[in-house]
């Protein structure tokens, strides 16, 4: 498999607190994301699970470039991305290529456009797309999206939860891009809706060769969805590998917590609670494994050594120092 | 039998819009037993909500009782006077909300809003309401409360704001707590805590619980009983295991079949066709749920009850699936 995107390395900082103009000494930092390294290979779907705060967003940000990196690179289709600043990145040619679908489709549409307006908007500014050309190009996005012709002069109030959805899909691949960030794309949905969008999302990927980064806090959802999948916790990669490999043997013990803790039908539940709440993301200790402290099964070692994301098997990275031992 | 914390008999509300009267509840039945723990489950726009309203008194002015009763115990809750009301509600009957942040006032520390509850329904007086607020946090689990009192809603992360919330709503020590979607919007393994939270406080006090939520894989991992809402109907309700093995109402063997688990492929799912049907209708069928049925048949026009056709286990059918022998 080819690889379409990948991050090197990639950091993002955000400073906190007013830098002291006196002495210069620098203000802190939020570890946002913290030398972050996975690919995307071409056709494939990358699932990105962790807690809010994990960085998920700052890292999809980073990915669609609407925020520069502190460090490292962001390759995309072997060009280093993350040299293009981010308020030019809107004119690059690569902007089309890379594109996204938001949570809630009611709220990311806006709200005076119909959805013809909200599907012809990207393909108007990134294509330059008018007339004839510019129609069919809504048309066969909204084609391709199940959603009927006759729906396209509405206005997103007029439009159901799953067919609000489908514009927003619509809007996402009308420009024909190679990456789509999905984030939560089903969370306004109803069971019943989310399947419909779930299988529209599986069957476009087969039928455009699409690749996915699929932003979800369901991991039902996910293992459904995703080829792969990486678990983030405070702005680091703590475990990756084939989503169900990782579903059904977690080697990591946030993961473990992460699963156990999601409800099932059958009403077993298991008793391991994860307690507490996350660290302060601020001037994080760098020697110091973020889970620490939070960790079921830590020891002395994980405060003082920063655990690498260290191969496992062949396809399998965890950063635990405790993982071969369970 | 035992006594019956709620009983909710033939409840149903009408909803005055510029659009048409939308009967938003139709007769809808069931009841809570002491210590108990029952979901109401369905997709949005099933009535869930309008069911806690109904029984909390807190419609909105549009909307209105039309019709049957909800005991609290002996005291009826819809015939009781809105000052009558006011001393049930936070003392006999509690409610949390989705979004805490959203439902806890943000510009008042969370120990105060603790202790005006406390000092309301709980008995507190002023020297002692802080204290018993600080007790109060404690109890539900959030580290150094006495400093978290002292706290603003927003300085609070989405599952410590749930915990104030919970705190709140046991204050009094109801008799009665419906939580409606408490751990929508929180991280699973908040959820996981702040649900075991609820349990914890439910098996300590003896009350009953009424969990709303669409999602059933959480009702089935914490509700003893399950009742399935369509379009303003109870259609099914049933003990929570029986309900997930073998349904017997088409609507409920879809949801199912439409909820992601941890086995089975996308391949598997499947959707529930056709969408609720308009609740300003003049005429709604008997059965709300027939235009999207499969199995609907001739006799589905006819006047529908719930019927109880297994212990327990009731179902507002005429042809429902795999009938108990």
């Amino acid at each position: 498999m080819r690889t379409l995107l990948e991050l090197e390395n990639v950091s993002k900082r955000f400073p906190v607190g007013r830098r002291d103009w006196l002495r210069g000494t620098p203000p802190s930092f939020v570890h946002a994301v913290d030398a972050v390294n996975f690919t995307v290979g071409e056709g494939e779907t990358v699932g990105l699970v962790g807690e809010s705060g994990c960085g998920k967003s700052t890292l999809v940000r980073l990915i669609t470039r609407l925020l520069d990196v502190t460090d490292g690179t962001v390759w995309f289709n072997r060009r280093a991305l993350s040299e293009v600043p981010a308020r030019i990145f809107a004119r690059d040619d690569d902007r089309a290529h890379i594109q996204m679908v938001f949570q809630d489709a009611g709220e990311s549409i806006n709200p005076r456009f119909t959805a013809a307006d909200a599907i012809a908007d990207p393909l108007r500014r990134l294509l330059g797309l008018r007339g004839a050309e510019l129609q069919a190009r809504v048309v066969e996005a909204a084609t391709q999206c199940g959603l009927p012709v006759e729906l396209l002069g509405r206005f997103p109030h007029q439009l159901s939860g799953g067919q609000r959805a489908r514009v927003g899909i619509a809007r996402a691949i009308g420009t024909r891009p190679r990456l789509l960030v999905l984030d939560e794309p089903t969370a306004a949905l109803d069971v019943s809706v989310q399947v419909t969008v779930l299988k529209l999302l599986s069957q476009l990927k087969a039928e455009l060769g699409l690749s996915y980064i699929f932003v979800s806090h369901d991991l039902n959802v996910v293992r459904l969805l995703c080829d792969r999948v990486v678990v983030m916790y405070l702005g680091r990669i703590v475990e990756s590998g084939p989503a169900q490999a990782v579903f059904d043997a977690p080697l990591h013990p946030y993961t473990k917590s992460l699963i156990a803790a999601v409800p099932r039908l059958d009403g077993k539940r298991d008793g391991a609670r994860l307690s507490g709440e996350p660290r302060s993301p601020v001037d994080p200790d760098p020697n110091a494994c973020r889970f620490h402290g939070r960790c079921p099964v830590g020891v002395s070692r994980c405060g003082v050594e920063m655990p690498a994301l260290s191969e496992f098997d062949a396809a399998r990275r965890v950063a635990c120092h405790l993982a071969e031992a369970v | 039998m035992r006594e019956k914390v709620l009983r909710v008999e033939d409840l149903s509300v009408a909803f005055h819009t510029r659009d048409g009267v939308v009967r938003a509840l139709d007769r809808v039945e069931f009841s809570v037993a002491p210590g108990e723990t029952m979901a109401l489950v369905g997709e949005s726009g099933s009535g869930k909500s309008v069911t806690a309203y109904a029984i909390m008194g807190l419609l909105e002015a549009a909307g209105k009782v039309t019709g049957g009763r909800a005991f609290l115990r002996e005291t009826d809750l819809i015939a009781a006077p809105a000052r009558a009301m006011a001393e049930i509600r936070g003392a006999r009957i509690s409610m949390i909300f989705q979004n805490p942040r959203a439902a806890l006032n943000p510009i008042r520390p969370v120990g105060k809003q603790i202790a005006d509850v406390l000092l309301r329904h709980g008995g507190a007086t002023r020297g002692d309401a802080q204290d018993r607020a600080i007790e109060a946090l404690r109890a539900v689990g959030i580290p150094d409360p006495a400093r978290r009192a002292k706290a603003y809603p927003f300085e609070l992360s989405g599952g410590m704001c749930q915990r104030v919330m919970i705190a709140i709503a046991v204050a009094a020590r109801p008799e009665l707590l419906i939580a409606d979607e408490p751990t929508t919007g929180l991280d699973v393994t908040t959820q996981a805590v702040v649900m075991d939270l609820i349990g914890a406080m439910a098996a300590e006090t003896g009350m009953a619980t009424i969990l709303i939520t669409h999602d059933l894989a959480l009702a089935a991992e914490r509700a003893g009983r399950i009742a399935v809402m369509h379009a303003g109907h109870v259609v099914e309700t049933a003990p929570t295991a029986t309900l997930i093995s073998r349904p017997m109402h088409p609507y409920s063997a879809r949801l199912l079949a439409a909820t992601p688990t941890a086995a089975g492929d996308l391949e598997d799912l499947q959707s529930v066709p056709g969408g609720l049907p308009d609740l300003r209708a003049a005429e709604i069928p008997p059965c709300r749920y027939a235009a999207r049925c499969e199995r609907r048949a001739e006799i589905c026009a006819r006047p529908l009850e719930m019927r109880e056709l297994a212990n327990g286990h009731a179902v507002a059918c005429w042809q429902p699936l795999a009938v108990a022998a």
